[in-house]
């Protein structure tokens, strides 16, 4: 089983601290961890950080049979829409990198199945200038899916899906982590999306960790209170799953 | 057969990705085939017109042909005929990489100023002697271009490294650098004497006239020590333009690339122009061509590239011997004459985008 844990994790960009002490508990493989907060919280940055694309001080820990650095996938929020790429050929160059020039016939077939999973097939020769910014967010799913991760860091995945796709998108991840073995954390802002797919949950404020626990315990009234300023319930609903309900923001 | 069925649907996409791949690879053939058409039309034509069988057979068979075709031919032509490829593939590529570092489709050694700094840095040895590194006075002129055109290229890349510049700010950057070595050549134009004008007149104009094999070679040699390592960081010059952040993602380190292919462009860039002059055109054109035929991926832009500025610039040699009969007009000024016409004709019936 993979796993991962935090120990006094921060950024700094330059000599600016954007982030710091972040510490959890081991974040086990198999399971989804959602990381929440308000807008320029540090997200983002957290991610940097444990991709090893943002320098700071702490320790990112990595079970021993992971296989380093390169088991780590950082899926950022925006993919190029400029380039004049095929969607399958954008799959495959992230496959690629470090590789030959040669593409075997296993590599297009790992391709098609991706693609194939999630429902993306239909649009493998589009350009990726030609697609919507949903579009475009399942293509950059499908080139972090072919690295297989065994640590994937999902920045706002879902941020341009609409619903019927969120749902869809975050099922399917969940199934797969669940499947593979692979940790998934995933920045989200639906926080019903975190109560339903998420077993742990890490919220980050102003570049700090403010809590972090199992999703139920730590997304809690007073917790939407102070970190998100409104006046908010955390209910059963008639199927008896946990959702928020905002009352009125506090002003 | 329901497992027959989905075998068959999971190769769909393979076997139209090899569909496309293999048409590029047809393409490709295809300019090279032009190419070769090209240069043997180019070492065809001048004062005295031979046939395209006496070309060929005097480059196959030297020994059979009568001496002064052969010396015509391979002293006299070819070096011109060669010149136009190395110079047209080197200013193509350098255009192509700078695009794809800056992710700017207005990036060439000629709109960023590096082309204009080469020429400035040329000029100084040409009209005032000055040598930029005097442990080598003999090589006085390249070196001169060479060293102007890296400072040039590496205040593009430092500046586009820096927070808040956008790619509009780089072109503005990179078209104040060509105002000012421009301006600064206009100077030492004003300066100079009759016949270090007349030089310097040459540099701005263009020409390959005065091609020799050693200058063949040097531009040469430098193609071929920049191809391979653009060719190893195939994947990665690729993924810059998913955009710099999912580069990064993908394990590439960006910084570095863009130093070393900047780098790299700057000798591509800077070579050629120190012997042949200031040709604006190809390295802006060359790889917008060669990316609506063959799309992005390095594997199939690059050689594109290359093939596209050498067809490019051989062509335009053609045309400078043919345009005018007898004379042979400089080739830095009918390139886009050339040029143009076909880049319209593509961008118009091309349905795919561009950029």
């Amino acid at each position: 089983m993979v796993g991962l844990a935090l120990k006094g994790v921060g950024a700094k960009y330059g000599k600016h601290v954007v982030l710091s002490d972040v510490d959890t508990d081991v974040l086990n493989g198999g399971v989804m961890t959602a990381v929440i907060g308000p807008n320029a919280a540090g997200k983002s940055t957290l991610f940097k950080r444990i991709a090893g694309l943002a320098s700071g001080p702490g320790t990112v820990v990595l079970s021993d049979t992971l296989k380093g650095q390169e088991a780590i996938c950082y899926m950022p929020q925006d993919t190029g829409a400029n380039a004049v790429l095929t969607v399958y050929e954008s799959v495959l160059l992230a496959s690629k990198q470090g590789s030959s020039w040669k593409v075997r016939d296993s590599e297009l077939l790992e391709i098609d199945h991706i693609l194939q999973a999630l429902r993306i097939d239909d649009l493998a020769f589009r350009g990726l200038g030609e697609l919507s910014g949903g579009q475009r967010q399942l293509v950059s799913i499908a080139q972090a899916l072919i690295r297989k991760p065994e640590i994937l860091l999902m920045d706002e995945p879902t941020s341009a899906l609409d619903l019927f796709r969120q749902i869809e998108v975050l099922g399917f991840m969940r199934s797969l982590a669940a499947k593979s073995g692979m940790s998934v954390l995933i920045a989200l802002h639906d926080l019903n999306h975190a109560l339903r797919y998420c077993d742990n949950t890490i919220v980050i404020a102003k570049g700090a960790m403010v809590a972090s626990g199992p999703t139920g315990e730590v997304i809690t009234g007073s917790m939407l209170r102070d970190i998100y300023r409104v006046e908010a319930r955390v209910e059963m609903c008639s199927h008896g799953k946990p959702v928020v309900i905002v009352d009125h923001s506090i002003l | 057969m329901a497992i027959a069925a989905e075998q068959r649907e999971t190769t769909t996409g393979g076997t139209q990705y090899r569909a496309l791949a293999f048409r590029r690879i047809v393409l490709i053939c295809g300019m090279v085939a032009a190419l070769l058409l090209s240069v043997s039309i180019d070492m065809a034509l001048g004062p005295a017109n031979y046939t395209l069988k006496e070309v060929l057979t005097s480059l196959f068979y030297a020994g059979s042909v009568s001496d002064q075709l052969r010396v015509v031919i391979w002293d006299i032509r070819m070096p011109i005929a060669v010149m136009a490829v190395t110079v047209g593939a080197s200013l193509s590529v350098a255009g192509a990489q700078m695009q794809t570092i800056l992710a700017n489709p207005l990036a060439s050694p000629f709109t960023l100023g590096i082309s204009a700094a080469a020429g400035f840095g040329a000029a100084l040895g040409l009209v005032g002697g000055v040598a930029l590194f005097p442990a080598a006075v003999q090589f006085m002129i390249p070196i001169n271009a060479f060293l102007m055109a890296m400072a040039a290229a590496l205040f593009i890349h430092f500046a586009s490294t820096m927070r808040g510049v956008t790619v509009e700010t780089i072109v503005l950057l990179g078209i104040a650098l060509v105002f000012t070595f421009n301006a600064l050549l206009s100077l030492l134009e004003y300066l100079a004497s009759e016949q270090a004008l007349a030089a310097v007149v040459f540099w701005t104009m263009g020409s390959l006239t005065k091609a020799t094999w050693p200058k063949v070679w040097i531009t040469g040699a430098v193609l071929l020590f920049a191809l391979p390592l653009f060719a190893r960081q195939a994947w990665a010059l690729t993924a810059l333009r998913l955009g710099e952040d999912k580069a990064a993602s993908l394990g590439i380190n960006v910084r570095g690339l863009r130093l070393q292919t900047m780098m790299t462009v700057s000798l591509l860039a800077a070579i050629p122009v120190s012997f042949v002059g200031t040709i604006g055109f190809v390295g802006l054109v060359g790889p917008h061509i060669a990316r609506m035929l063959v799309g992005e991926d390095q594997r199939f832009f690059l050689p594109a590239s290359v093939l596209c500025g050498a067809l490019l610039l051989s062509a335009t040699s053609v045309v400078s011997k043919t345009l005018i009969p007898g004379a042979i007009l400089p080739i830095g000024v009918i390139t886009a004459l050339v040029g143009v016409p076909f880049f319209f004709i593509l961008i118009f019936t091309n349905r795919r985008r561009a950029w």
